[in-house]
C-alpha cells in the first residue's frame, strides 16, 4: 500500500509529511487498520507494558550515565552521589533498579501467555524466536548493568559467572581472560561491562523488539482461544472478530499502564528494596576483591537458572555439566514452537494432561527460583534436582503427550 | 458502528484524560531536568571563598578561586582611584549600568570600599584571563595609558575598575561577584551582605 | 492436580528449616526516623564515638543539619570537630594504615552500615559486647563474634560477662549476658542511647527516605484520579465492541 495516493494524508503538515514519508500508511497498517482479536484478557497487557519498562529503563539509564564513573576506584561513590548529591537522582535510581526487575516480571508473564494460548505455533515461530532472541538479550543487559554499582554482590557475582565460562573445555580459561580483561574481575572489566550495558545491547534490544512487532504485525495477533481471526473476514476483507488497535486497544492499553504505574510507584517510593530482592544488602558494601560474601546468589531473576547449575554435579572433574545444563535451560525454550504438537494452540482446549503439566511446571520453576537463593546443600539441592529433571521433562516429553492426550473441539469464532 | 455513540462524551473522556496524562507527564520531567542542575557537590566546591587582605600592599593584587573563575583584589592608590575619574568619557559604560555587578558596587569605583577592588578577572569578550597593567604609559600600551587591565587575546582595555573601553572587542565591564566584608580585612567572596 | 499441588507444597516445608539463617537472634531496634531529638541525640553520639575511628564518607554536615532540625552554625559548633566547611562530608582523622597496625583492618565506612547489616543487627551488636580475656581489645562480641573493634561504649553501658550453659552432650555455649559492673546509664537509658545512634545510622544510610515516602503519597494520589479518568474512557470506547 505504499506510495497509492487514494489513502495518503491530505493538507498540512501531516499532508506535508506524508507526501514525503509513509506516516499514514505506517499509522494505518500498525495501529488505526490492524485488526486485533476482541477477546484480549489480562495476560495481553504485558507486550505494551514491556516496550514502557523498555523505555522508562532506557530513559533513567541515560540519565544515571550523566553521573555514573564507570571506574573500579569511583563507581561505587559515583552511585551514592547520585543518591545523594543529584537532585532527584535518588529517585533516577530507584526508578532504574525497580525498572530492572519490573522488566523480568513483565517479561515472564508475557512468556507465560504465550505458552498458555499457543502463540509460538505456526505461523507465529518467529515471533517467538525474537522474543527468545530479546529474553537472551535481557539476561546480558541485567548481568552487565549489575556489575556497575561494583557492590560486593556485583563483583562477586560476575566473578562466579564469568568463572563458569572456564568450565568449557579447551577453550574455557582463554574464554574467560578474554571476556574479563584481566585475571580477576577488575576496572577494566567493569569499562567493557558499562560498554556493553549503555549502548551495545540497548541498541540490539530495540532493533530486536522491532522485529519482534514487525513479526507480529505481518501475521496477526493471536488469541486467548487460539483461533485465527483471519480466517472470516467480511465483505470489506476485515476479520469479523478483530477490532482495530487503535482506539480500542490503546485506550485499554492505558488503563493497563496506569495500574501498572500504581504498583510501580508503590515500590519506588515505599520499598525500594523489596526485602533485599530487589536491592541486595550485600551491595551497599564496596567491592572487596580480598573478601567473599557468605552468600552469594544471583538477582532473583536468575535463580531459578542458578538452581538447575548448581544441581548438576560435578563429573569427570568438570563443573561443565552444570554449565551446560543451564544453557540448555534457556535454549529449549528456543524450539517450544517444534516441541509442542498439540492439534490445537489454547490451554482452554488442550486436555487435563498439559493442563496438570503446565501447573506442576509453574510450581517448580518458582521452587527452582526460591532455591537458587539458598546454600546448595542436603534437602535443598535433592529438590533443585528433581525441579531441574521435571523442568526439563516438560518441555522433552511434550513431543508425546501434547500428541496424544485428547483436546476439545475449537469453536469457529472467538470466546470470552 | 456509529449509531448511539456519544461523541461529545468521547471526546470530553480523552480530552480529560489526556489533560490528566500531560500533567503527570511534566511532573514526572521536572525530576529528570533538575537532575541536570549543579548537584550538591557542585555547590559545595562552589561555597563562598575567604579572602585575608591583611598583608595586602598598596598597588598590589592578589587572586582566589571561586567557582571555578579567577577573582582578583586590587588595592588601589589614590592616584589609581583618580585615573578611573579621568576615564569617564574613554569607557564605554561608565556609569555601570549594564548588569555586570551587584547593586553595592554600582557605583564610581565599582567596589564597597573605594580602594579595595574585587573583580572576576574574566575578559567578556571570549573569556582570557587579561592582564594588570597599573604602569603609566608604557611603550606597548601608548601614552594615554593611566594604568588598568589589558587583555592580550583580541585587545580588549579596562580602566582600574574594570570598565572596559569603547571600541574594544569585549563589549561589557568585567563582573563584580557577589562579595561582603567579615571584620576590616576579610573577604568572603560569593555571599552578599545579609545572606546566611 | 490441587492436591498434587498441595503435597509438593508440604514437602518443601522442612526444608525451610535449613534455610532461614543460623544466628544469633537480634533484638527489634524499633527506631522512628521523624524523632528528630533522638535523631540529635544519635547524632552526637555518633560524632563523640564512632568518627574517631569511622568514617561516614558519603554524608555531608550542612544536609543532615538541614533534615535532623539544625542550624549549620549549632552543627558546626557542636558536632563538627574534624573537618571545617559544613558542606563537606564526615571523614575521619585515622589514616588507613594506622587503623590496620593498630585494630588488626580497617574500621569500615559506616554510611551504608544500617543498609548493608540491617537496624536490628546494629542495635543488638552495639549491646552485647561482653568482657573477654583472650581477646586483643579484652572484649568480644555475641553477634559478631572475635570482633577487632573495641567495646567503645563501656563507659555508658558498664561491663558484661558472658554466663554459659551445658547442653546434654557437654557443650557449652553463651545463655545470656550479665551487666557485672554499673556504667554511667541504666540499662533503659542505655538501650535507648543506642536506640538514638542506630536512628542516626539509618538516617545516613539514605537521608532521602522520609522525603521519598511523603512524595509517594502524592504520585499515587495523582495515579488514582489518572486512572479514574483513563478507565471511564476505555469503558466509553468498548460500548462499540460489546
Amino acid at each position: 500500500m505504499a506510495g497509492s495516493n487514494e489513502n495518503k494524508w491530505q493538507g498540512g503538515i501531516l499532508g506535508w509529511v506524508d507526501a514525503r514519508f509513509p506516516l499514514s500508511s505506517l499509522w494505518n497498517d500498525h495501529l488505526a487498520k490492524y485488526y486485533a482479536p476482541k477477546n484480549f484478557n489480562f495476560w495481553y497487557f504485558f507486550g505494551s507494558l514491556a516496550l514502557l519498562v523498555l523505555v522508562i529503563q532506557i530513559v533513567s539509564g541515560i540519565f544515571l550515565t550523566m553521573n555514573y564513573k564507570p571506574d573500579a576506584d569511583k563507581a561505587f561513590a559515583a552511585v551514592e552521589y547520585i543518591m545523594r548529591d543529584v537532585d532527584w537522582g535518588w529517585l533516577i535510581r530507584y526508578i532504574h533498579s525497580t525498572g530492572a526487575s519490573a522488566f523480568f516480571i513483565v517479561v515472564y508473564l508475557h512468556m507465560f501467555r504465550g505458552l498458555i494460548y499457543g502463540s509460538h505455533r505456526k505461523p507465529r515461530e518467529l515471533i517467538w524466536i525474537f522474543g527468545m532472541l530479546i529474553y537472551l538479550c535481557l539476561m546480558a543487559e541485567a548481568f552487565f548493568g549489575y556489575l556497575l554499582p561494583w557492590g560486593q554482590m556485583s563483583y562477586w557475582g560476575a566473578q562466579v559467572i564469568v568463572n563458569l565460562f572456564s568450565a568449557i573445555p579447551i577453550i574455557g580459561d582463554d574464554l574467560s581472560l578474554w571476556i574479563r580483561g584481566d585475571y580477576v574481575i577488575a576496572d577494566a572489566t567493569l569499562n567493557r561491562f558499562f560498554a556493553f550495558h549503555v549502548i551495545a545491547v540497548p541498541l540490539v534490544l530495540v532493533g530486536l523488539v522491532a522485529a519482534h512487532i514487525l513479526a507480529l504485525h505481518e501475521v496477526g495477533s493471536n488469541n486467548p482461544d487460539g483461533v485465527e481471526i483471519k480466517k472470516n473476514k467480511d465483505e470489506n476483507g476485515i476479520p469479523v472478530d478483530g477490532i482495530p488497535f487503535h482506539p480500542y486497544y490503546t485506550v485499554k492499553d492505558i488503563v493497563g499502564v496506569v495500574v501498572f504505574l500504581m504498583i510501580f510507584a508503590y515500590v519506588v517510593f515505599f520499598n525500594p528494596e523489596m526485602g533485599g530482592y530487589f536491592l541486595e544488602h550485600p551491595n551497599f558494601v564496596p567491592a572487596n576483591p580480598l573478601q567473599t560474601p557468605e552468600h552469594i546468589a544471583p538477582v532473583w531473576y536468575f535463580t531459578p537458572f542458578y538452581a538447575i547449575l548448581r544441581a548438576v554435579p560435578s563429573m569427570a572433574g568438570s563443573a561443565f555439566p552444570g554449565v551446560a545444563a543451564m544453557g540448555l535451560a534457556v535454549v529449549i525454550l528456543f524450539f517450544l514452537p517444534w516441541l509442542d504438537r498439540s492439534p490445537v494452540k489454547s490451554i482452554r482446549y488442550k486436555g487435563p494432561i498439559f493442563k496438570t503439566a503446565l501447573a506442576l511446571f509453574v510450581v517448580c520453576f518458582v521452587m527452582l527460583g526460591w532455591l537458587g537463593t539458598q546454600p546448595a546443600e542436603g534437602l535443598l539441592t535433592t529438590f533443585a534436582r528433581i525441579g531441574t529433571v521435571y523442568y526439563f521433562a516438560f518441555f522433552l516429553l511434550m513431543l508425546i503427550y501434547t500428541k496424544m492426550e485428547k483436546t476439545k473441539p475449537v469453536p469457529e469464532r472467538v470466546t470470552h | 458502528m456509529s449509531e448511539g455513540v456519544d461523541q461529545g462524551k468521547r471526546r470530553f473522556l480523552t480530552a480529560a484524560t489526556a489533560v490528566v496524562g500531560t500533567v503527570g507527564a511534566g511532573f514526572t520531567l521536572v525530576p529528570f531536568v533538575k537532575s541536570m542542575l549543579p548537584s550538591a557537590k557542585a555547590q559545595a566546591a562552589g561555597a563562598p571563598v575567604e579572602v585575608d587582605i591583611s598583608k595586602l600592599e598598596p598597588g598590589q593584587k592578589v587572586n582566589v578561586e571561586w567557582r571555578g573563575k579567577p577573582v582578583w583584589v586590587v588595592w588601589r592608590t589614590p592616584e589609581m582611584l583618580k585615573s578611573i575619574t579621568d576615564l569617564d568619557n574613554t569607557v564605554l559604560d561608565p556609569h555601570s549600568e549594564a548588569p555586570q555587578q551587584p547593586p553595592y558596587a554600582k557605583n564610581e569605583y565599582r567596589s564597597i570600599k573605594d580602594e579595595i577592588l574585587v573583580m572576576i578577572g574574566i575578559c567578556t569578550h571570549l573569556g582570557c584571563s587579561p592582564t594588570y597593567r597599573p604602569d603609566v604609559a608604557p611603550p606597548d600600551l601608548g601614552p594615554d595609558w593611566e594604568g588598568g587591565f589589558f587583555c592580550p587575546c583580541h585587545g580588549s582595555r579596562y580602566d582600574l575598575a574594570g570598565r572596559v573601553y569603547k571600541s574594544m572587542p569585549a563589549p561589557k565591564n568585567m563582573e563584580v561577584p557577589p562579595h561582603r566584608y567579615v571584620g576590616k580585612s576579610v573577604i568572603l567572596v560569593g555571599e552578599d551582605e545579609g545572606a546566611a | 492436580m490441587k492436591k498434587t499441588i498441595l503435597a509438593f507444597v508440604f514437602a518443601l516445608l522442612p526444608a525451610l528449616s535449613v534455610a532461614s539463617g543460623a544466628g544469633v537472634h537480634l533484638d527489634k531496634a524499633d527506631i522512628d526516623l521523624s524523632n528528630q531529638q533522638s535523631m540529635q541525640r544519635g547524632a552526637r553520639l555518633f560524632m563523640n564515638y564512632c568518627l574517631s575511628c569511622h568514617s561516614a564518607q558519603y554524608q555531608r554536615y550542612n544536609r543532615m543539619a538541614r533534615d535532623i532540625g539544625l542550624t549549620d552554625t549549632q552543627v558546626i559548633d557542636n558536632l563538627m570537630f574534624a573537618s571545617d566547611k559544613v558542606g563537606e562530608t564526615m571523614t575521619v582523622a585515622m589514616r588507613p594504615e594506622d587503623a590496620e597496625k593498630w585494630f588488626g583492618a580497617t574500621p569500615p565506612d559506616l554510611t551504608l552500615a544500617a543498609r548493608s547489616r540491617g537496624v536490628d543487627w546494629l542495635y543488638t551488636y552495639l549491646r552485647t559486647f561482653y568482657a573477654d580475656d583472650s581477646r586483643p581489645t579484652g572484649a568480644n562480641n555475641l553477634v559478631f563474634d572475635k570482633v577487632g573493634m573495641p567495646n567503645i561504649l563501656w563507659q555508658l553501658q558498664g561491663i558484661q560477662k558472658p554466663v554459659y550453659a551445658e547442653t546434654e552432650d557437654g557443650h557449652k555455649h553463651i545463655e545470656r549476658l550479665e551487666l557485672v559492673k554499673e556504667g554511667s546509664m541504666t540499662p533503659a537509658e542505655f538501650d535507648q542511647s543506642v536506640r538514638d545512634l542506630v536512628n542516626f545510622m539509618a538516617y545516613i544510610a539514605e537521608p532521602v527516605k522520609l522525603e521519598r515516602q511523603r512524595i509517594g503519597w502524592w504520585v499515587l494520589g495523582f495515579l488514582v484520579i489518572l486512572f479514574v479518568f483513563a478507565y471511564l474512557l476505555k469503558k466509553e470506547y468498548w460500548k462499540d465492541v460489546h
